[in-house]
């Protein structure tokens, strides 16, 4: 009877221990952003484990629509909060303060082969919509082109339909790929095609310059190449507490090293 | 006491076996549950009938007929280069193998079956879409053709285990009494032993036809992922499971993408089931009119 109570008197110590040094923290939002927040996650959580981060997607909206109802200390979104939202949040109590974490850049690539080297923005819409199918109205060869596209799904795919297709749909014979390795290994492959990776993956591809400016870290972190965007972290007023070691974390050269790691642009 | 422990140990087995049962029936349930919901928002004829499969744009597009008609002609053209093969095989091994080269070849062909259809997906996408590409000077390997035939070489062995099986079924005393008769052993292949092993060889064709509609990873490696309905062999397809696979993922849960993501789940496991009960029911037959009833 003894050693049940005092077997009973112990769990209950350490359920009180555990649920007061137990800080937790929710991160929702964007997928395109997730990559880099869970890859923090996991790191800050293996070097400390009173902390206990979770991850979930679902898309900017909802991640920023989660943080006014409070159901979220991080939202994760990659376009800037909207004003319908500010206003939403605003009658909720809700202050969003935007966190710039990384730089989401996507290039625009050919095969080796293919003398097109620079591209206007329409043309690329145009090849990518499908109204124009032949290398040669863009100055290349007489050759049909290959459009190569990131699967419906993923963040990138979402980023090039706002960035460079202005939410136009892409052609229906698009090639659909899974990963940016395999749209890279596919274009490597493909003489006539034309593809966008992360400008982590143009090794071995020709890119294309937009409007006359060519893809890379600097002209992605100035803004000057079109195809490039921030992505953010919104907190409820400054941010503070774990949410802040969080952000900091990201912020940190390691967790920048992270984001580039993860096919991203560090911002330093 | 030994009675009671016997007991014990036969209601275990029972257990055991009846949790397949429970698996399955979980799996439907879930199926038919988060299938549903799509129909809300969509009619179900727009939904099998529908040409357009944009789920993440605004507003989306649920309509999965490219995928069905891509699923459908890639395992036609699967089926096309593994029946011959897979049965021609089975023949062989059958009928012709000396001994020693049926020691080497039965084994060979089971070590087909143990690759990873991911590797068959690496295989496809680095060395058989490049050279197809160059053979035919066609826009990209990335196809439905591609896609063919690297699976109709995955259910080879498939095809020629379960055939070989049929075959080796055939009583010996049939050949003995065709033989016998004057007949040379082409005619006793094609009049006896190929009609008696019949619907055992259909089986395996019908087995090695739902493992193709149900393979993921290579087709989504391969088969290029436009949502279109192919004009050619040579066009990329998207079949429905690779669909699912590079598409669960992304979708957020509850959402309308992800239950016809389910519905076209359910699409297939519809089709799977109906080839296992054609085969069931037919290798049924074959048993009783062997007189192997078992």
């Amino acid at each position: 009877m003894n050693l049940v109570k005092k077997l009973f008197m112990t769990a209950i110590a350490v359920t009180c221990i555990s649920s007061v040094s137990f800080a937790k923290i929710t991160l929702e939002g964007s997928t395109t952003v997730l990559p880099i927040a869970q890859r923090a996650a996991e790191e800050m959580m293996d070097a400390n484990d009173k902390i206990e981060i979770s991850v979930r997607g679902g898309g900017s909206g909802v991640g920023i629509n989660s943080l006014i109802a409070k159901k979220c200390d991080i939202a994760m979104a990659s376009r800037s909060i909207k004003d319908s939202e500010l206003q939403k949040a605003a009658s909720n109590g809700v202050q969003p303060k935007a966190h710039v974490v990384a730089m989401d850049g996507i290039a625009v690539v050919v095969n080796d082969a293919n003398p097109v080297r620079k591209l206007s923005k329409a043309q690329v819409r145009d090849i990518y919509t499908g109204k124009i199918s032949n290398w040669s109205e863009v100055g290349g060869n007489n050759e049909k082109i290959v459009v190569v596209s990131r699967d419906s799904a993923s963040g990138t795919f979402e980023a090039f339909g706002e960035l460079a297709l202005n939410k136009a749909k892409v052609r229906a014979d698009a090639l659909m790929q899974a990963s940016n390795q395999a749209v890279a290994t596919t274009v490597k492959n493909t003489k006539s095609a034309i593809g966008y990776v992360g400008i982590g993956y143009l090794k071995g591809l020709a890119d294309v310059s937009i409007d006359g400016v060519n893809a890379s870290v600097e002209t992605v972190l100035s803004g000057k190449y079109p195809y490039s965007r921030p992505l953010f972290m919104y907190t409820n007023g400054l941010a503070k507490g774990e949410a802040k070691e969080y952000i900091d974390f990201v912020l940190s050269q390691d967790g920048q090293a992270l984001v580039t790691r993860e096919g991203f642009v560090g911002l330093k | 006491m030994y009675n009671g422990k016997e007991k014990f140990i036969k209601l275990i087995f029972t257990v055991l076996a009846f949790s397949s049962l429970l698996f399955l029936l979980g799996i439907i349930v879930v199926l038919f549950k988060e299938s549903f919901p799509i129909l809300k928002n969509i009619k179900i004829f727009d939904f099998i009938f529908g040409i357009h499969w944009y789920p993440t744009h605004e507003p989306p597009e649920y309509g999965i007929l490219p995928l069905i008609t891509a699923s459908f002609w890639v395992t036609l053209g699967a089926m096309i280069v593994c029946i011959p093969l897979g049965i021609g095989s089975a023949l062989y091994i059958n009928e012709l193998a000396s001994p020693r080269q049926k020691q080497i070849l039965k084994p060979t062909i089971e070590i087909l079956a143990g690759i990873p259809s991911i590797v068959f997906g690496f295989f496809g996408m680095l060395i058989v879409a490049p050279f197809l590409q160059n053979l035919f000077n066609i826009p990209t390997g990335l196809c439905a053709f591609t896609a063919s035939l690297v699976l109709g070489i995955m259910a080879i062995p498939t095809v020629t285990s379960l055939a070989e099986d049929a075959l080796s079924f055939v009583p010996k005393s049939f050949k003995e009494a065709s033989y016998a008769l004057g007949a040379n052993r082409w005619q006793t292949l094609v009049k006896v032993i190929i009609p008696a092993s019949m619907s055992g060889i259909s089986t395996s064709i019908i087995l090695g036809m739902s493992r193709i509609v149900g393979e993921t990873m290579t087709v989504l490696m391969v088969s290029g992922g436009s949502a279109i309905i192919p004009k050619s062999i040579f066009d990329p397809v998207r079949p429905m499971t690779s669909t699912i696979a590079a598409e669960m993922g992304e979708s957020a849960v509850g959402s309308e993408h992800y239950h016809a993501l389910f519905a076209i789940g359910l699409i297939l496991f519809l089709i799977t089931l109906i080839f296992n009960v054609i085969a069931e029911h037919i290798s049924k037959k074959h048993r009783v009119k062997l007189g192997l009833n078992r």
